[in-house]
């Protein structure tokens, strides 16, 4: 596999569910890549069908429809051993590191499981192996190893399933909100853990969140979720200095700032109405024009294909922010040069 | 100067059962001005839920409070239930996290309504399910008369916050106290619920106490903050002052901490390691000096008391950070056009 050749490619990802209101149109043909080394980040709010997207990647369980090429094998049309085998390099951390390990087992045991799933390494190996990842994780393997998960901090556990999720060397790591239930100054530390062995291992991170600053600080490019959809994707910093998507933009005006207040600069504030249609009745054309300060009849009649208007950086929008970004740039140009 | 509506003097709350007493609250003053919008801002067991469910009765058996709570020149510690039944809901509401707990999921939400209003006030059944609609409208929930007849489940995790908001408001209380209210919502629903609440406040002249694990949020929506840690109020200061001019290094490690849009993508985040002590067992001295990178012997040896060292600035520290010079350590500014 040459460097730039992409460690993920996932094209037209569809899951659909069927629950007696209708068939639950989660995840509605997503397509992106994950380069070896880069971490995608992946923002949306609650119902933007994210965490089916995690799970239809693992396969777990499958997507409806389109493809997903971990290291050049399609995971929707492998089975048995061959999906596992191909999975090994492919590892998950959820948000509830409670809920993820069995509270009967003592810390080495969880951190050995994937080990022995895999067969990998004698006895003594293994045993070495989980002393190694435990130090990764910042636990020490003789103060923590012996404890159960009810023994732990929320900060702990979640650093047991880094260490599950890296003791078989994989290429890449999904998080789907791996801090979210953490105190902030353990997030904090839980963050930079993640980023110390992104470096030191060389991983690769699908990183899904609600919070896009926080997705921003870890991300080297960021997508935006709406409604089973990606609507923008780009570089972190070009997507938070100039947001093509309107819906984008509205998540950015909401995120409190600890700026502090200053009647020129204004709080967080609502700049969209309303909250997400059901994903079982999507709007027709762009699946936001519901809620969009911009939306005209095509918004509802033609979907909004994904393009690129500058180096990298999509979006899917018939009327994207770009005049919007450019006349705010020379209106401030025009206030600082009195100064 | 105005009578505070709500004077908090030097609150603790312990929790006695199994084990060691646990300090959750520990010598808390506040006061709380008409009008105005107080944020309580801590992480997990900071004690800021503890300290305003002691001051509404709302703690169990297990807990011994002490001190002195006055809401508009009543006492409420000591008050019997029915007696603070009185004041709960007609002078201080509050609205909680989780909207799906509070409500009753086999309720039509014009009844549950009704049934706060009716709980305060003697009105006819009729009366009561027409101040229902009156208050969804209120809350700008649209189609009131429709939702009145919906279940809980029918509605978004922001409507149901709405309807909290709508029941908390049923006999119009002077103080509102908002309990992680937005924690649960997506970020654009919190907005739209802060804002609701700020147009509220101004409409119904409310005062509002926000609870909250979420500097952010205290930064853009509060007039003054206060910041506690293991059960102590360490700072506190009006929210253009406190954010711009921090002074406890708690205060500082937790505005370092956050995740911010403007931050270089994957620089590390300045952090502290350690965690809150245990409330069964604080150290003497101060209680955040086992994680502090200021920490001298004097602050092992006794713990400093909150005081107002600057003109409206209380900060607990005998080490504050210095904010001499060339704006010291703050926090950067929310320069997205720039």
């Amino acid at each position: 596999m040459t460097p730039n050749e992409p460690l993920l490619t996932v094209r037209d990802l569809v899951h659909e569910f069927r629950t007696t209101s209708g068939i639950v149109h989660a995840v509605s043909g997503v397509s992106f890549d994950v380069i070896p080394g880069e971490t995608l980040g992946i923002v949306g709010e609650t119902g933007s069908g994210k965490s089916t997207l995690a799970r239809a990647v693992l396969q777990a369980p499958r997507p409806t429809s389109g493809s997903v090429i971990f290291r050049g094998m399609d995971l929707t049309r492998l089975h048995g051993t061959r999906l596992l085998q191909a999975r090994r390099h492919l590892q998950m951390v959820f948000q509830d590191p409670f809920g993820s390990l069995d509270p009967k087992w003592v810390v080495r045991d969880l951190v050995e499981e994937p080990l022995i799933a895999y067969r990998a390494g004698g006895r003594a190996a293994r045993r070495q192996r989980v002393s190694e990842v435990l130090e990764l994780v910042g636990l020490d393997p003789a103060a923590h190893g012996r404890r159960r998960p009810r023994e732990l901090s929320g900060g702990q556990a979640q650093r047991v399933a880094i260490a599950r999720a890296i003791a078989l060397n994989p290429a890449l790591i999904i998080c789907d909100e791996p801090v979210s239930s953490l105190d902030v100054l353990i997030q904090a530390q839980v963050l930079n853990l993640f980023e110390r062995l992104r470096t030191e291992l060389g991983l690769s991170y699908l990183f899904i969140a609600h919070d896009l600053a926080l997705v921003k600080q870890v991300s080297d490019r960021v997508a935006v979720m709406y409604l089973g959809k990606l609507c923008e994707a780009g570089p972190g910093e070009t997507v938070y200095r100039e947001p093509l998507h309107p819906y984008t933009r509205a998540l950015l005006d909401s995120i409190p700032s600890t700026d502090p207040k200053d009647p020129a600069a204004p709080r967080a504030s609502a700049t969209i109405s309303g909250e997400p249609p059901s994903p079982v009745h999507p709007p027709s054309g762009c699946r936001f024009r519901t809620r969009c300060p911009r939306a005209q009849d095509i918004c509802a009649a033609e979907e909004p294909a994904m393009r690129e208007l500058a180096a990298g950086h999509t979006v899917a929008c018939h009327f994207p922010l770009v005049e919007a970004a450019r006349t705010t740039a020379r209106s401030e140009e025009i206030e600082e040069t009195p100064r | 100067m105005t009578e505070p509506l709500l004077q908090v003097e030097n609150l603790r709350v312990t929790f006695t059962g199994q084990g060691r007493p646990v300090r959750a609250v520990d010598g808390v003053s506040y006061r709380v001005y008409p009008g105005q919008t107080l944020a309580i801002v801590g992480e997990s067991g900071s004690g800021k839920t503890v300290s305003c469910r002691a001051v509404m009765g709302l703690l169990p058996s297990a807990a011994t409070i002490a001190g002195s709570a006055r809401f508009a020149g009543t006492q409420l510690i000591g008050l019997t239930d029915d007696q603070l039944r009185r004041h709960r809901g007609a002078d201080v509401a509050m609205v909680f996290q989780d909207p799906t707990r509070s409500l009753n999921p086999t309720m039509r939400i014009g009844g549950q309504i009704a049934e706060a209003v009716r709980a305060h006030r003697p009105v006819t059944k009729a009366h009561a399910r027409e101040q229902a609609v009156e208050l969804l409208r209120l809350v700008r929930i649209p189609l009131p008369e429709r939702r009145c007849t919906e279940y809980p489940h029918q509605l978004s995790g922001g409507m149901r916050q709405r309807v909290m908001i709508a029941i908390a408001l049923a006999c119009r209380p002077r103080l509102l106290i908002a309990d992680e209210a937005t924690t649960a919502l997506d970020v654009t629903t919190q907005a739209q619920i802060m804002e609701l609440l700020l147009e509220l406040q101004a409409e119904l002249r409310m005062t509002l106490l926000l609870i909250s694990h979420d500097l952010g949020l205290a930064a853009s929506y509060a007039d003054e903050v206060i910041v506690m840690y293991a059960g102590r109020i360490v700072e506190q200061a009006p929210a253009t002052l406190l954010f711009s001019r921090v002074r406890m290094p708690y205060t500082q490690a937790l505005l370092e901490a956050i995740p911010r849009l403007e931050r270089p993508a994957h620089s590390p985040l300045p952090v502290i390691g350690g965690r809150p002590p245990d409330l069964s067992a604080l150290p003497t001295g101060c209680s955040f000096a086992p994680r502090c990178r200021h920490a001298a012997d004097d602050c092992r040896a006794a713990g400093p008391p909150l005081a107002e060292h600057e003109p409206g600035h209380r900060w607990a520290c005998w080490h504050p950070v210095s904010q001499g010079g060339s704006g010291g350590m703050g926090p950067p500014g929310k320069d997205r056009k720039t």
